[in-house]
């Protein structure tokens, strides 16, 4: 293949590989960390009775303690629906409690009632992990016992809006690298071809799947004691999704360029490639979201007031040093400066002398591999299915438009400034709708300016 | 494998209710995309305006079913002139990327809790067809010979039939038209109608709106389907769906949609129950194809469908292919 190619792979391989060891190393430290605090009784609910009264029981149990604990001496009443009190109890050493309904079965079936919690019977530092529970409704739908769990936690009215800020801020800074992940490669694809790509979610998804299927092979990846199947998975995938990128450019898109196929209608054959792709992921990993075998459930440091896992700061600085990586390459190689040259202006960049095909393949396997590393990313924070992509692709946009459609530096800025929108924003919004708040700001850097932040006006056209 | 059923069945589908839905859709995206040149990847948006209107205006404030399908339609207007504004002076990629992402406010806006006692959250909402079925004359099944349909199925399918007939009559009287002629000179050089003195942002704003209006109805069509509405009626593969009928029939054509309604429907439905039906009788073996996978075919079919289409025959079965520049810059 060509030089520069290899050399950009090579050093993106170099950095991926190098933040890989530091990953496995940590995880390895908090995984021994983590044992320990077993001897406490487990916290089980108690057994239903056979007999034709009804019950409301139940158990109160910490979570702070792995496995959770009975939490003893707490009162609990119940009032029927006017609100008159009907029966009281206090849970024992192992945290249950039972309260009878006065009447049979028949007078209380359909009937709501309320559980209330006395909070000041809580032991000291601890509260409801869902301060609506205070009081919760119950209501008698079959004939038996009711059961009901309060699981309690951290008192957690002390955390200011200071607080909760830093701590979105920080899960919005850990987002926003890995949308800049996908969006550089967007944002190049579209500044080289003019194609708008809507099967670049796809890329994404692919990256995480590659991953999800070297974890699924049987067996564990070892490397000196150390399990590094996630390691390599993500090795592989990062591979895997610049060899996908690469082929899909030669096999489709440069075909398409070379018959002179219009930018509309490589748009449209794009969405028939999403919705082929999407259909082709479902078959094979399922409509469910999976989770990879490790790192899934980490123990989070405390840093001052905010809590961090130590999985997403190697997962943020890894993408930073990729991030950078690339922004180099951009810079001062020579590759670098005819992609550059080729976004800016591809018929002059080829009279110049710049392989402009050559630019292209490059672009396109730089590109899903960025995308292919931040879906396998994405999937180790958060989770994954089939439409990890599909679900950002429109938040990929947002951060390329509001950078500025084709440039390089445009959708790296673009990207932190939605991603920490994103996040940030679930402060004032509901957080099921902070997607829509960030398709909003797309719609008004539209209507405001139109080539985005780092764009310049004659590209709108 | 029983043949006769598999073929009834997808033709049942391909002349069924959801068929005259995608054929509104596409009808209302002809005009945007095959006259206009507009690019409007947002029509399930106008459709989850036109389908939440009328439901909600029945189910949660208990007004008239009427009034519901105006407010619908006035709403629509709102929101394609909403939508105008902003994006209609931009490039192409710029309007399918704002017109997708509005969609996608609408359809996350309605299934939000906070909205909960109004659009129902992700459960929709119910209750909104008792009127549109009382005007039901069908006592009955449906019968065609190799085809029946339920009785509500057939007033559904009947009301969806003529509007698409009205619709096509409006359209090809559209496009006769000295307006019709300014919107397809729009699309093949906007620059040569603006010379010629003409306000080439208002056509297209017209244009907008007329084809939003269709993407509504089909929006009522959908919720009085299944006398029930939610958001996952409206994600974004509906709109790319759409585009597929649209593109299979031939842009362009006023009957283009119709008969891309008909095919895409019965060869979805076809495929579905040919893999399916091969997946349970051990055709295909279990290992290579489950139940479930087996109805993903289809849709991989669909996607490389709409692929190979685009590529090799931009102008569909019926288009022309002059009639169609496809790339406007």
């Amino acid at each position: 293949m060509h030089t520069g190619l290899r050399r950009i792979t090579g050093l993106l391989l170099a950095v991926v590989m190098a933040a890989l060891v530091v990953a496995t190393t940590a995880s390895a430290a908090t995984a021994r960390a983590g044992v320990g605090a077993a001897s406490a009784p487990a916290c089980v609910l108690p057994k239903p009775t056979e007999d034709d009264t009804i019950s409301i029981i139940g158990r109160i149990c910490d979570t702070r303690e792995k496995p959770p604990a009975p939490v003893a001496g707490v009162s609990l009443t119940v009032v029927d629906d006017t609100g008159k009190p009907i029966g009281k109890d206090t849970t024992g050493a192992d945290g249950t409690f039972a309260i009878a309904l006065p009447g049979t079965t028949i007078d209380n079936l359909g009937k709501t009632f309320k559980v209330k919690v006395d909070e000041k019977t809580l032991p000291e530092g601890a509260a409801l992990r869902n301060p609506k529970d205070v009081t919760r409704p119950v209501t008698v739908n079959l004939d038996n016992d009711v059961s009901v769990t309060f699981p309690v936690g951290e008192l957690s009215a002390e955390e200011g809006v200071g607080t909760q800020g830093l701590q979105l801020l920080v899960g919005g800074i850990v987002f926003s690298v890995l949308l800049a992940m996908a969006a550089l490669g967007l944002s190049m694809i579209f500044g080289t071809t003019g194609l708008t790509n809507f099967a670049h979610g796809e890329l994404v998804t692919f990256g995480a799947l590659v991953a999800f299927f070297i974890d699924q092979l049987p067996g564990e990846i070892r490397i000196g004691g150390a399990n590094v199947t996630i390691v390599v998975g993500v090795v592989v995938a990062f591979i895997a999704s610049a060899a996908f990128g690469y082929l899909q450019d030669k096999a489709l898109w440069k075909p398409l360029r070379s018959r002179g196929t219009g930018l509309i209608a490589m748009m449209i054959v794009s969405i028939g490639l999403s919705i082929f792709l999407r259909s082709l992921f479902q078959y094979l990993a399922g409509g469910q979201t999976h989770n990879y075998s490790q790192y899934s459930a980490v123990q989070p440091w405390s840093v001052g007031p905010i809590l961090v896992t130590p999985r997403d700061l190697i997962v943020a600085a890894l993408g930073v040093a990729v991030l950078v990586t690339v922004s180099l390459l951009l810079t001062y190689t020579r590759m670098g400066k005819a992609t550059r040259a080729v976004a800016d202006n591809p018929p002059l960049a080829s009279s110049s002398g710049i392989n402009v095909e050559r630019v292209i393949a490059v672009v396109w396997t730089g590109g899903a591999a960025l995308a292919g590393l931040s879906g396998v990313l994405l999937g180790i924070t958060q989770g994954f299915d089939y439409q990890l992509g599909f679900k950002i692709l429109l938040l990929i946009f947002a951060a390329v438009v509001l950078g500025g459609l084709g440039t390089i530096w445009g959708a790296m800025v673009g990207a932190f400034i939605i991603g920490i929108f994103i996040e940030v924003s679930t402060l004032f919004v509901p957080a099921e709708l902070k997607f829509v708040g960030a398709l909003v700001v797309l719609i008004v850097v539209l209507l405001i300016r139109p080539q985005g932040l780092l764009g310049r006006a004659e590209r709108v056209g | 494998m029983d043949w006769q059923s598999i073929l009834s069945q997808a033709l049942q589908q391909g002349l069924g209710p959801l068929a005259a839905v995608y054929c509104l859709a596409a009808i209302g995206l002809n005009v945007h995309f095959g006259y206009t040149g507009l690019l409007n990847f947002g029509q399930a948006g106008f459709m989850a305006v036109g389908g939440y209107t009328m439901a909600s205006v029945v189910a949660t404030w208990g007004l008239s079913f009427w009034l519901g399908i105006a407010l619908g339609l006035l709403l629509t207007v709102l929101l394609a002139l909403l939508l105008g504004v902003p994006t209609l002076r931009l490039r192409a990629d710029y309007l399918a990327i704002v017109t997708i992402a509005a969609a996608e406010i609408i359809r996350q806006t309605v299934g939000s809790v906070s909205l909960l006692k109004w659009f129902g959250g992700q459960d929709g909402l119910q209750a909104f067809s008792t009127d549109f079925r009382s005007l039901n004359p069908f006592d009955g099944p449906l019968d065609l010979g190799i085809v029946t349909w339920r009785a509500n199925d057939a007033w559904v399918l009947v009301v969806g039939w003529v509007l698409v007939a009205v619709s096509c009559l409006i359209v090809w009287l559209l496009m006769r038209s000295p307006w019709g002629r300014v919107l397809k000179s729009i699309r093949e050089d906007e620059e040569a109608v603006r010379s010629l003195g003409k306000n080439v942002y208002a056509y297209k704003m017209q244009s907008l709106v007329i084809g939003g209006l269709f993407g509504a109805l089909a929006g009522f069509i959908i919720a009085l389907n299944s006398a029930a509405i939610n958001p996952s009626f409206f994600a974004t593969d509906i709109t790319f769906f759409a585009y597929t009928v649209l593109l299979v029939g031939g842009a362009a054509r006023v009957l283009g949609p119709v008969a891309g309604a008909i095919i895409f429907w019965f060869l979805l439905s076809f495929l579905d129950l040919f893999f399916r039906d091969a997946a349970a009788t051990d055709i295909i073996p279990q290992s290579i194809m489950t139940q479930n996978q087996a109805s993903l075919i289809r849709f991989m079919f669909m996607g490389i469908a709409l692929m190979l289409l685009m590529i090799f025959r931009p102008q569909g079965i019926f288009g022309d292919r002059k009639e169609l520049a496809l790339d406007a810059r």
